[in-house]
């Protein structure tokens, strides 16, 4: 990857756009640490993050939280310990407070009546509630959704895309990675679109989506447009 | 035939069965050795083999090696090699001795090998998403890999422990007084060899079965937890019919 520069303000919300293999999920993999890259910054609050210290690395991590396009719920935990495992370990927060905060968080998430239960017994979309509910309490300042919807069935997507557009509304800050065009186009303040590693064009959703400025935006957009 | 029963008698005294004890735990306490040194230094192999820093490199080769070596030579020649290293350097060790620590050596590389492949099988995203959320190293591997791993674990590992009370018995050729070589005893002393032998094999039989019993209720213990309630009592009532179809 090579040429990214890329702002975000708070309450933002993001999306990553481009071919597979453009190098998003990389993206995001990298700002949270899961992949190192060989050069550049990611900056947060102005203070650059060093990702072979362990410590900015763990104050970085303790303001952001990613959702994985497979969910990665723990499978040897109950929804609602997938939910409190992190702040109360972790985050040595207590317990009571936390459980409660949890419950409200999968009421929001319409997982209610799933506490007890293990992921292998939910749908692909009420795991990725789950994971969402997850991530949400580490509250975190920022929050990556990489390909959140695209290991789903058709029907479970509008679940998940529903539940971002409600953190959306509540001025979460967000990092998309999605396939789902009419959804970014819709929830996001900006639209970054990528190819081969590096970031092709950037503008509001109207701007990318109506009248992009590169041939190469151009191309991905009408493709998109002709397949819908 | 009849010879063989009417040797019976003369056969169970006071004597014969207290040898036949001393063999069993001779046995019992081999296998115990064996196992439980390869549980806690295979896992300090795994251990070292799965963190990732360099200047470990010289004790992962190390350990490396010894793994796929030991883990390729029989019993046997582990047994005449530990008698005639030992003999060259602490001559005073006791057959039994030698006996403990080739059991040790071939455990270890086995188990070592059934724990490492148990941790592997935990999938890459599951420890990610650990290390995504700050668990580091230690609370991944204990709220995460572990729980996970156990139940891959269980099975091969039960299977090694079934096979290595057996192997056991390769240490009579050295002359280590275990299960076996109370048969060659009895047997030598003019007893029938087929009754000598069947008692042997009802011994052996009565260790191995209880253990291959309890890893099976083990294992339907931890199928447990995944599963709702119903699915559960299923899979219990299911395994007792001896019919699993739930994974």
């Amino acid at each position: 990857m090579r040429d990214i520069s890329l702002t975000v303000e708070q309450g933002e919300v993001i999306s990553l756009i481009g071919p597979s293999g453009s190098g998003k999920s990389t993206l995001l993999r990298a700002i949270v640490g899961l992949t190192r890259p060989t050069s550049g910054e990611v900056i947060l609050d102005g203070v650059p993050i060093n990702y072979s210290s362990r410590r900015s690395l763990r104050e970085a991590r303790n303001r952001m939280a990613i959702v994985f396009q497979q969910y990665n719920l723990f499978q040897n935990m109950t929804v609602l310990r997938n939910v409190t495992v992190t702040p109360i370990k972790i985050r040595k927060r207590d317990r009571r407070e936390v459980e409660q905060e949890a419950a409200h968080l999968l009421d929001k998430v319409g997982l209610a009546d799933k506490h007890h239960a293990h992921p292998d017994e939910l749908s692909g979309g009420q795991q990725q509630r789950v994971a969402i509910a997850r991530a949400l309490a580490l509250k975190p300042e920022i929050l990556l959704l990489d390909e959140v919807t695209s290991a789903l069935d058709p029907e479970l997507v509008n679940d998940v895309l529903d539940t971002i557009r409600v953190l959306a509304s509540d001025g979460m800050t967000m990092l998309i990675v999605s396939h789902e065009m009419a959804f970014v186009r819709e929830v996001s303040t900006r639209v970054v679109m990528m190819d081969k590693g590096s970031m092709v064009e950037e503008g509001e959703p109207s701007e990318i989506f109506n009248a992009p400025k590169t041939s190469r935006a151009r191309e991905f957009v009408g493709k998109i447009l002709r397949h819908r | 035939m009849q010879s063989l029963l009417n040797q019976i008698p003369s056969f169970f005294t006071y004597y014969n069965v207290m040898l036949l004890l001393w063999g069993i735990g001779s046995t019992v306490l081999l296998t115990a050795a064996g196992c439980g040194a390869g549980f806690v230094f295979g896992a300090l192999i795994v251990l070292v083999r799965i963190t990732k820093t360099i200047w470990l490199l010289p004790i992962k080769i190390v350990v490396i090696t010894y793994v796929e070596f030991f883990r390729r030579i029989p019993f046997l020649v582990i047994l005449y090699l530990v008698l005639f290293a030992a003999h060259a350097v602490d001559p005073t060790l006791s057959l039994f001795g030698v006996a403990v620590v080739s059991v040790c050596l071939l455990a270890t590389a086995y188990l070592s090998e059934i724990i490492r492949a148990a941790i592997e099988s935990v999938q890459r995203p599951q420890i990610e998403a650990a290390d995504s959320m700050n668990f580091g190293f230690w609370r991944t591997i204990y709220e995460v890999v572990l729980p996970q791993a156990w139940k891959v674990l269980l099975p091969p590992a039960t299977a090694f422990v079934i096979m290595f009370i057996k192997d056991t018995s390769l240490a009579s050729q050295i002359g280590v007084i275990e299960l076996m070589f109370t048969g060659k005893i009895l047997a030598n002393r003019s007893f029938s060899g087929l009754l000598v032998y069947s008692v042997i094999l009802i011994c052996y039989f009565v260790l191995s079965y209880p253990l291959s019993r309890l890893a099976a209720w083990m294992e339907r213990r931890l199928a447990a937890p995944t599963g709702t309630e119903s699915q559960r009592i299923l899979r219990t009532s299911a395994g007792f019919a001896g019919y699993q179809s739930y994974g």
